[in-house]
C-alpha cells in the first residue's frame, strides 16, 4: 500500500512541479500562495495612501502617483487579491468536496492561473514607467475622457485585464464544468456542501460578467487607437455609455467577489456550532436570487448622471431588494448558532467578525441604494466605507476563516492557535479603525480620490492611517503562522474539527497528492 | 487524471458550451451600444436633441407660454479657440421660431476644424427642444485668426412638459483631428497631473 501510494504520489520535483503540474492540490497552493503576495503588494500600496492622508497637504506623493497608487490598489486587491483567494480555496476544495479526482479540465487549470503573474506584471510594470506617464491613475473604474487620454500604462492595465479576464473565465468553465459532472454517486446537487453551491452560481456570474468587461475595455482600446468612438462626444459617441457598460460587469462582479465568501461562512458556522446549517435550501435559493438581482441593479452605481426618475426609482427598488435574500442568509447563519454547542477557534472568531461586519457593509449599501441620499454619498468616504466593509471585513475575513479552517487539512498540521488569536484580534482592531471613521468623513463631506483634505477632517484621517498601518502590519504574524503549520506543528487529525462533516474530511491530513481515485458513495 | 473517456467527452463539451456562452457576452457586451442609443432616443434622455425642418416648425402656432432659454458654450481643451454664446438667455414661446448666435474666433496658426456637440437640459425638456438649422450640424472650419458668428435656430414644441419653466442648451466643441487636439490640448500629455486631479474633483461636472 504505502509503496503504491508513493509510486502513485510521484511528480516533478522543483519549479518543474509548479509549472507543469495539473494537480488540483497544487493549483490551488499556487492560486493561494499569488493572492497571498498580492495582498501585500495591493496593502503597500493602501499604506503610501494611508500615509499621504494622515496629515493635510501634500507630503509623500504628488497627486498623479496617488492616483495611481489608488487606481492600482484597487485592481489588484479585486483581481489580484480575492479573485484568485477564492478559485485557490475552489481548486483545493471542489474536487475533496464532491468526491472527484480532481477538477474536469486539468490542463486548462494550469494555464488559467499561470496568466495570472503575467498579467499582474504587465499591470504593476507601469509603475516603472514614471518617464512615460506612469500607471493607470484615472481609478479602476476606468472611467472615459480619461481613461482615453491617458498614458502607455493605460494600455498596459487594459491588456492585463483582457489576460485576467481570460484566466477568470476558464477558471470558471473548469468550475461548472467540475460541479455538473465530477460529482460522486449519490451527490445531488441539493445535497452539495454550500461553498460548492455558492461557487456553481458565482462561476455563471463570472461567464455573464467578465466577457462585458473585456468588450467595454476593448471599446477603450479602440477609441484610443483605432479612431472608434464608442465614447468620445466629438465623434458622436457617449461617456456616459461606458459607465453603463462597465457597472453592467462591475456590479456582478462585486458579488463574485463575496458569493464564495458566503460559501465558507456556510460551511465554517456549521462546523463550530456543532448544528447542521440552519435553511439549506433557503441559502441555496437566496444565492441564487441574489447572483439573479445583481445583473439588474448597476445603475445604482451612477446616479448622478442624470437619469429619468423612472430608471433611478427602478434601480433603487431593485438594490434594496437585494437585501432581502441578502437579510435571508444573515438570519441563517445566526440561526445555526443558536443553541449550538459553540468554541471559538480562530475560523469561527473570523466566521463571527464577517457576519457581523459585512452586516455593517450591507447596511450602508443600503443607504447609499436611496436615491436622495446618494446624491450626497457619491464620491465621499462614505462610498469608500462601504465597499471596504463588505469587501475587507467581508471578503477578505471570510478568507481568513476559510484558510485556517482548511489549513490543517491542506498541511496536515495544526496551525499555532496562539498566533491565530492574535492575529484575529490585531485585525479586528486595525481594519475598524481604519474603515469605520470614512463613514463619518464622507457623511461630513470628503470626497475620495483626492490626496488632499480640508483641515477639520484630520483628526479621523490620522485614526484610519493608525489603523491602517496596525491591519497592514499584523497580516505578517499570518505569513508566519502559514509558514510554521507548512514545516510543522501538531498533527492534525482526518477530521480536524469536532463539528466537521462533509467528504474532504474524512481523508488523511494532508489528503494524498491524487484523492478519491474511486468516487465514495454518497448516501 | 483517472476521467474514463466517456466524462472526458462530457467535460469537453460541457466546456465548449459555457466558452460559447462567454464569448456570446462579449458580443452583447458590444450589443449594449446600439440599445444604449435606441433607449436614449426613444425616452428623450442624455439631453440628445432633435432636429426639425422649418415647414413641420411653422405647423405648431405659436402659444402663450413662454419659457426661459439659456445658452452656454465651450471649446473643449484641444480646440484652440474661443467660443460663447452671444445671447446669453431669452424667453420665447413654445411654437415660436428663435434664433440666436453664438460667437467663435480661431486663435491659432493654422485652420482649425471643430465639431459642436450639442446637448439640453434638463433631459425631459429635450425631445421638446428642436433645431431647425445649427453649426452642430456640420463640422466647422475657422482660418488662422479667423471670427465667425454661428447661428442657431430652433423651436420649442407647445406640447413641453408645464412644470420646465428653464431650458439649457450648452455645446461642447470638439477639434475633429486627433494630432492637432494633441497639440493644442496638453491633457493627453503623459506626464501632466491636472486632468487626473480634476477627475477626482469634478465627478459631476
Amino acid at each position: 500500500m504505502a509503496t503504491a501510494t508513493a509510486h502513485h504520489d510521484a511528480h516533478p520535483t522543483g519549479i518543474t512541479r509548479w509549472l507543469f503540474t495539473t494537480n488540483h492540490k497544487d493549483i490551488g497552493t499556487l492560486y493561494l500562495v499569488f493572492s497571498l503576495f498580492m495582498f501585500f503588494v495591493g496593502g503597500t500600496m493602501a499604506l503610501i495612501i494611508r500615509a499621504e492622508l494622515f496629515e493635510p497637504g501634500l507630503q509623500i506623493t504628488n497627486p498623479h502617483f496617488y492616483n495611481q497608487m489608488l487606481t492600482l490598489h484597487a485592481l489588484v486587491m479585486i483581481f489580484g487579491v480575492i479573485m484568485p483567494a477564492f478559485v485557490g480555496f475552489a481548486n483545493w476544495q471542489l474536487p475533496m468536496m464532491l468526491g472527484a479526482p480532481d477538477m474536469a479540465l486539468p490542463r486548462m487549470n494550469n494555464w488559467s492561473f499561470w496568466i495570472l503573474p503575467f498579467a499582474f506584471t504587465l499591470l504593476l510594470s507601469t509603475v516603472f514607467m514614471q518617464d512615460q506617464g506612469g500607471g493607470p491613475a484615472g481609478g479602476w473604474t476606468m472611467y472615459p475622457p480619461l481613461a482615453i487620454q491617458g498614458g502607455i500604462g493605460t494600455d498596459f492595465t487594459i491588456l492585463s485585464i483582457h489576460m485576467m479576464g481570460i484566466s477568470s473565465v476558464l477558471g470558471a468553465i473548469n468550475v461548472i464544468a467540475t460541479i455538473l459532472n465530477m460529482r460522486a454517486p449519490g451527490m445531488t446537487l441539493m445535497k452539495m456542501p454550500l461553498f460548492v453551491w455558492t461557487w456553481l452560481i458565482t462561476a455563471f456570474l463570472l461567464i455573464g460578467a467578465m466577457p462585458v468587461l473585456a468588450g467595454a475595455v476593448t471599446m477603450l482600446l479602440t477609441d484610443r487607437h483605432f479612431g472608434t468612438h464608442f465614447f468620445d462626444a466629438a465623434g458622436g459617441g457617449d461617456p456616459v455609455l461606458f459607465q453603463h457598460v462597465f457597472w453592467f460587469f462591475g456590479h456582478p462582479e462585486v458579488y463574485i467577489l463575496i458569493l464564495p465568501a458566503f460559501g465558507i461562512i456556510s460551511q465554517v458556522i456549521p462546523t463550530f456550532s456543532r448544528k447542521p446549517l440552519f435553511g439549506y435550501n433557503s441559502m441555496v435559493y437566496a444565492t441564487a436570487s441574489i447572483a439573479f438581482l445583481s445583473h439588474v441593479v448597476w445603475a445604482h452605481h451612477m446616479f448622478t448622471v442624470g437619469m429619468p426618475v423612472a430608471g433611478e426609482l427602478f434601480f433603487m427598488y431593485a438594490t434594496m431588494l437585494i437585501a432581502v435574500p441578502t437579510g435571508v442568509k444573515i438570519f441563517n447563519w445566526i440561526a445555526t448558532m443558536w443553541r449550538g454547542a459553540l468554541t471559538f477557534e480562530t475560523p469561527m472568531l473570523f466566521a463571527i467578525a464577517f457576519v457581523i461586519l459585512f452586516t455593517i457593509g450591507g447596511l450602508s449599501g443600503l443607504m447609499l441604494a436611496i436615491v436622495p441620499a446618494d446624491f450626497q454619498y457619491q464620491d465621499t468616504y462614505f462610498v469608500v466605507a462601504h465597499f471596504h466593509y463588505v469587501l475587507v471585513t467581508g471578503a477578505i475575513v471570510a478568507i481568513f476563516a476559510g484558510a485556517y479552517f482548511w489549513l490543517p487539512k491542506w498541511t496536515g498540521h495544526m496551525y499555532n492557535e496562539r498566533l491565530g488569536k492574535w492575529h484575529f484580534w490585531l485585525t479586528m482592531i486595525g481594519m475598524n479603525l481604519t474603515f469605520f471613521p470614512m463613514h463619518f468623513l464622507g457623511l461630513a463631506g470628503m470626497q475620495r480620490r483626492v490626496p488632499d483634505y480640508a483641515l477639520q477632517f484630520t483628526d479621523f484621517n490620522q485614526w484610519a492611517s493608525v489603523g491602517a498601518f496596525i491591519f497592514g502590519f499584523s497580516q505578517l504574524l499570518f505569513v508566519i503562522l502559514v509558514i510554521q503549520a507548512v514545516r510543522g506543528g501538531k498533527r492534525a487529525t482526518a477530521q480536524v474539527w469536532e463539528g466537521a462533516e462533509g467528504l474532504e474530511w474524512t481523508l488523511s491530513s494532508p489528503p494524498p497528492y491524487h484523492s478519491f481515485a474511486t468516487p465514495p458513495v454518497v448516501k | 487524471m483517472q476521467a474514463s473517456p466517456s466524462r472526458t467527452r462530457l467535460n469537453r463539451r460541457t466546456a465548449i458550451k459555457i466558452a460559447a456562452v462567454a464569448l456570446g457576452m462579449f458580443g452583447f457586451g458590444y450589443a449594449l451600444v446600439p440599445l444604449y442609443n435606441l433607449a436614449c432616443q426613444v425616452a428623450g434622455l442624455n439631453g440628445k436633441t432633435g432636429r426639425i425642418d422649418a415647414q413641420a416648425a411653422a405647423v405648431a402656432a405659436p402659444s402663450a407660454r413662454t419659457v426661459t432659454v439659456e445658452f452656454t458654450g465651450n471649446a473643449t481643451s484641444g480646440l484652440p479657440w474661443e467660443f460663447r454664446p452671444l445671447t446669453k438667455r431669452i424667453d420665447v414661446r413654445l411654437g415660436e421660431t428663435v434664433t440666436v448666435k453664438y460667437y467663435a474666433h480661431n486663435t491659432a496658426q493654422e485652420s482649425v476644424t471643430g465639431q459642436a456637440v450639442p446637448s439640453v437640459a434638463p433631459s425631459a425638456a429635450a425631445p421638446h427642444f428642436k433645431k431647425i438649422q445649427c453649426f452642430c450640424f456640420t463640422q466647422q472650419q475657422l482660418k488662422p485668426g479667423e471670427t465667425r458668428e454661428m447661428p442657431v435656430r430652433f423651436t420649442v414644441l407647445p406640447d413641453l412638459a408645464p412644470d420646465v419653466q428653464t431650458i439649457t442648451l450648452s455645446y461642447a466643441f470638439f477639434n475633429v483631428d486627433k494630432v492637432s487636439a494633441q497639440k493644442y490640448g496638453g491633457e493627453a500629455a503623459p506626464t501632466e497631473t491636472h486632468p487626473a486631479h480634476d477627475h477626482a474633483r469634478g465627478a459631476n461636472g
